[in-house]
């Protein structure tokens, strides 16, 4: 790679790979992120390539391999360019015969998405109701990048905004850009950028000044910042050096988190390639403009993504909160003035800048612009990542995109905002989605988690789920957090074991405010939330199991219990299965469960044929 | 300097004051347990809290580590910070029942129930003891480690560090362990058990359940 030295030589390149593609060109797209990966995407890429290899097709068809596209739960999936024709759950005997289609120019009828709710095959990736509802500004170009390529993303269009921000040469352009586009950080708590650059802009003390992009990502469950590195790194870069240029700030960290491999890898890749290329480091493409990003592994700790802890884990330090003020924006790492952003921020500078502030505001609402990627998981038929226009509403989100409920139990909640979010019962599904009205509603966007719960979900279960887990991931530096949410545990544990009492319940609610309004950082004041929400919506399920010993969604083990009925035909499956040996019978004659023995583990009700298994 | 309102009194102070030094300045008595002067502030315990902010925005801080800033507003008795301030003493009263320090306190809060299950915790994690090591005695013999509720403070590798000189100063400032040893010399509030030449906790089968946060302790060496 030849290292470009001006504006010209880039523009040059860049209309070179711009006409060295063909876009009728066949083309079979694999994603391969992190979850492609895992469901076998390794494989198709290898038979795709050896059968064009076999066939002599190199020059006639293309493969391009991509990052994750989203729809996660069809994956391995192909998708096929131009026609836009998608296959989801493939083998490699099916990718053999879709080299072939591909080649006549065919469609596999048989191998087509299936949709659930009309039983009809549908040919085309944008036709899917999964897709259809979708404004995927983000994710869409991950279907058309190759990662690893510097080359890929030049040629469609990559680096261009930072070009366009090269030749207008006023970073205050930038920053009044990205102000109008109302673009707020993705990464939580939605604070304008355009306002945090200036922000940072405006700090003059001489020893420079740092960006940050936080991709730590600690939510369980959530990867849509981690589908963004992997698929599209020199988007983050291309957004940095955007930063940089704006707030003349002139190091860029990006903090990944150590458990995403395959992120490093390509962020690796990526920042040795533009440095390679002359656009990252000193005197870019001849500008004068100099820029570096370093890459720092965090230890994955959740607290880490946490702004001040984030950069304490940078300086070497233990990953905790510290007092604020001063802000990181006057005093960052190592004492000098920092700004840290969400990846999916980053992600989202470029498209602002390439396509304009104004373009990018007619997305969503007022006061809430753009797209948001959210992991959508739970009891719901589609699962994956869904980039929908702020301000959409949950139904929409959980009816058009998600498809609704997979089974017969009726949906009841959904949860947002990762394990400090609370969540929405179903009678306000109406409700937006913008940081404001989550909020107000008693959770919050978070970085986009969302989980879907069904009649089966117990509520109280939900929030023990969420304590559990924020009890180890808690700093413990703050008393009231460290204790308080193991407090908090311990009633719902209580509840849950069918020991609860109205007084533990006031307690456990005014517990929940204190430890939300004494704590230090963002964490602790958003731990109560699971409680506080599920108080607040689904208190009669927290009455119920106090009143009466009974769980509604039949998952508290102390206050269920398994019987057989009638159904029974004696198959002895569940007999067989039971680890304590609680079920007996003889064969052909209805069983019986011996409560005593019985743990609840709920084995018998997965292999019973029969629905004979009751839990009450 | 920066002039801010307390309870209703402007007051003047110097850049760098923190909330709690110019509330004390104006005699405005706020709890405190994880400050001490003389060591960084640090802002674990949570007792100090007081409200600054007005209408929605609102909201507690701990007083000893939020810095005063030009106008700002500041109520340290307001009935939220009451509310909080005997929520965190029930909460350490729970954890922590033995403490002389926690008990003072909270019978001058007048707080007269604890609703939790008790446990008896040697720590609450104030981080006097690691401050007061590394700050006035500068050994740095002792840090946190871990988080959430396996945070624990401790030598490194557990082991005796080769840095602590057996001064004792991180028994004199611990919060709960001032009880700790009392008990086979009553008239000693303080033991300085890790000064102490012949501890009086050698017999480690006699005082098996007394409690030493630092295993195995500096002073006595019982190996666990
Ligand atoms: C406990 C905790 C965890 C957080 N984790 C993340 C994270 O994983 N990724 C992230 O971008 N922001 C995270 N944040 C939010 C950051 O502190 C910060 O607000 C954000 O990175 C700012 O970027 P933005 O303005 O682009 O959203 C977390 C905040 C808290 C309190
Ligand atoms: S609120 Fe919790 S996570 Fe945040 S600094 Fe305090 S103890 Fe640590
Ligand atoms: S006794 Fe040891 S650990 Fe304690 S303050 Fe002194 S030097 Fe530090
Ligand atoms: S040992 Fe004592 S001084 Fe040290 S952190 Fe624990 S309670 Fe505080
Ligand atoms: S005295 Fe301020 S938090 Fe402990």
């Amino acid at each position: 790679m030849e290292k470009l030295r001006s504006v010209e030589e880039f523009e040059e390149l860049q209309d070179r790979l711009v006409s060295d593609q063909d876009p009728s060109a066949p083309t079979i797209v694999i994603p391969a992120g992190t979850c492609g990966q895992a469901s076998g995407a390794n494989d198709l890429i290898r038979v795709a390539k050896r059968e064009l290899l076999d066939r002599g097709l190199t020059d006639k068809i293309r493969v391009r391999i991509t990052g994750c596209h989203g729809f996660c739960e069809a994956e391995p999936s192909v998708l096929v360019e131009p026609s836009g024709i998608f296959y989801p759950k493939l083998d490699v005997a099916k990718m053999v015969r879709i080299v072939e289609a591909v080649r006549d120019n065919q469609v596999l009828e048989d191998l087509l998405y299936v949709d659930a709710a009309t039983g009809k095959r549908v040919e085309k990736q944008c036709d899917i109701p999964f897709f259809k509802s979708q404004v995927r500004t983000i994710l869409a170009r991950n279907e058309k990048v190759d990662p690893i390529r510097i080359y890929s993303f030049i040629g469609n269009g990559g680096y261009s905004a930072l070009i366009k921000v090269l030749a207008k040469d006023t970073p205050r352009w930038v920053i009044e850009e990205i102000k109008s586009s109302g673009l707020r950080g993705r990464g939580g708590a939605g604070f304008p950028t355009g306002a945090k650059w200036e922000l940072l802009g405006n700090q003059q003390n001489g020893q420079g000044k740092f960006l940050v992009c936080n991709a730590d990502e600690g939510d369980p469950g959530a990867y849509m910042d981690r589908s963004v590195l992997e698929g599209n790194p020199h988007s983050i870069i291309e957004g940095m050096l955007i930063g940089g240029y704006a707030t003349a700030a002139n190091e860029g960290v990006i903090y990944v988190r150590n458990e995403y491999p395959l992120a490093i890898k390509h962020l690796v890749i990526a920042l040795r390639q533009s440095r390679e290329l002359g656009l990252l480091g000193k005197d870019i493409l001849g500008t004068g403009f100099s820029f570096d990003i370093k890459l720092v592994r965090g230890a994955g700790a959740f607290v880490c993504g946490e702004e001040t802890a984030l950069m304490q884990s940078i300086e070497g330090k233990m990953g905790e909160p510290r007092q604020r003020p001063p802000f990181p924006i006057e005093k960052g790492i190592d004492g000098k003035p920092t700004a840290i952003n969400n990846v999916e921020t980053w992600a989202n500078v470029p498209v602002i800048i390439a396509d304009g502030a104004a373009q990018f505001a007619r997305i969503g609402t007022n006061g809430n612009t753009g797209t948001k990627i959210f992991s959508l998981v739970g009891k719901i038929r589609n699962t994956g990542l869904v980039e929908v226009p702020m301000g959409i509403t949950i139904e929409k989100v959980v009816t058009d995109v998600g498809g609704g409920a997979p089974g017969k139990a009726k949906i009841k909640a959904v949860q947002t905002g990762g394990p400090s979010g609370g969540c929405i019962p179903v009678e306000r599904f109406d409700l937006p989605i913008d940081y404001d009205s989550l909020t107000e509603a008693g959770s919050i966007m978070g970085s986009g988690g969302m989980i879907v719960m069904d009649e089966t979900t117990c509520m109280v279960d939900v929030a023990k789920y969420f304590m559990n887990f924020l009890k180890d991931e808690s700093c413990g530096k703050c008393f009231t957090c460290r204790k308080g949410i193991q407090r908090m545990h311990e009633i719902l544990e209580d509840v849950s074991d069918g020991k609860g009492t109205y007084d533990r319940l006031d307690l456990l609610e005014e517990l929940a405010s204190v430890v939300k309004d004494t704590t230090m950082c963002g964490l602790g004041q958003t731990a109560s939330n699971p409680v506080l929400s599920t108080l607040r919506y689904f208190r009669d399920e927290y009455i119920e199991h106090i009143e009466k010993h009974h769980c509604p969604a039949g998952v508290c083990k102390a206050l269920i219990t398994y019987s057989i009925n009638d159904n029974c035909t004696g198959c002895t499956l569940c007999a067989k299965t039971c680890s304590e040996g609680a079920i007996s019978g003889t064969k052909k004659q209805r069983h019986v469960i011996d409560a005593d023995q019985c743990i609840r583990c709920g084995a018998c009700v997965t292999v019973c044929k029969f629905d004979a298994i009751e839990v009450t | 300097m920066i002039t801010l309102t307390i309870n209703g009194l402007e007051v003047p102070v110097e850049k760098g004051t923190t909330l709690l030094e110019a509330a004390r300045f104006l005699g405005f008595p706020i709890p405190t347990l994880c400050h001490m002067d003389g060591l960084s502030p640090y802002g674990a315990c949570r007792l100090c809290v007081v409200e600054i902010g007005e209408g929605p925005k609102a909201k507690l801080v701990s007083s000893c580590t939020y810095p005063a800033q030009e106008g700002l507003i500041v109520r340290t008795a307001s009935s939220r910070v009451l509310r909080a301030r005997k929520m965190v003493l029930e909460l350490l009263l729970a954890s922590c029942p033995q403490s002389k320090t926690i008990q003072d306190l909270a019978s001058a809060h007048n707080v007269r129930q604890q609703r939790f299950r008790q446990e008896h915790e040697d720590c609450i994690l104030c981080g006097l003891c690691v401050r007061m090591c590394k700050e006035q005695m500068v050994a740095k013999a002792i840090g946190f480690r871990g988080r959430g509720q396996t945070r624990s403070i401790g030598t490194p590798f557990d082991i005796r560090s080769e840095e602590c000189r057996l001064c004792g100063g991180c028994m004199y400032v611990c919060p709960a362990c001032q009880l700790r040893c009392t008990y086979t010399e009553p008239e000693k509030a303080v033991c300085g058990g890790c000064a102490n030449v012949s501890p009086p906790c050698v017999e480690k089968e006699q005082f098996d359940d007394m409690m030493c946060y630092m295993t195995p302790c500096v002073a006595c060496e019982i190996q666990e």
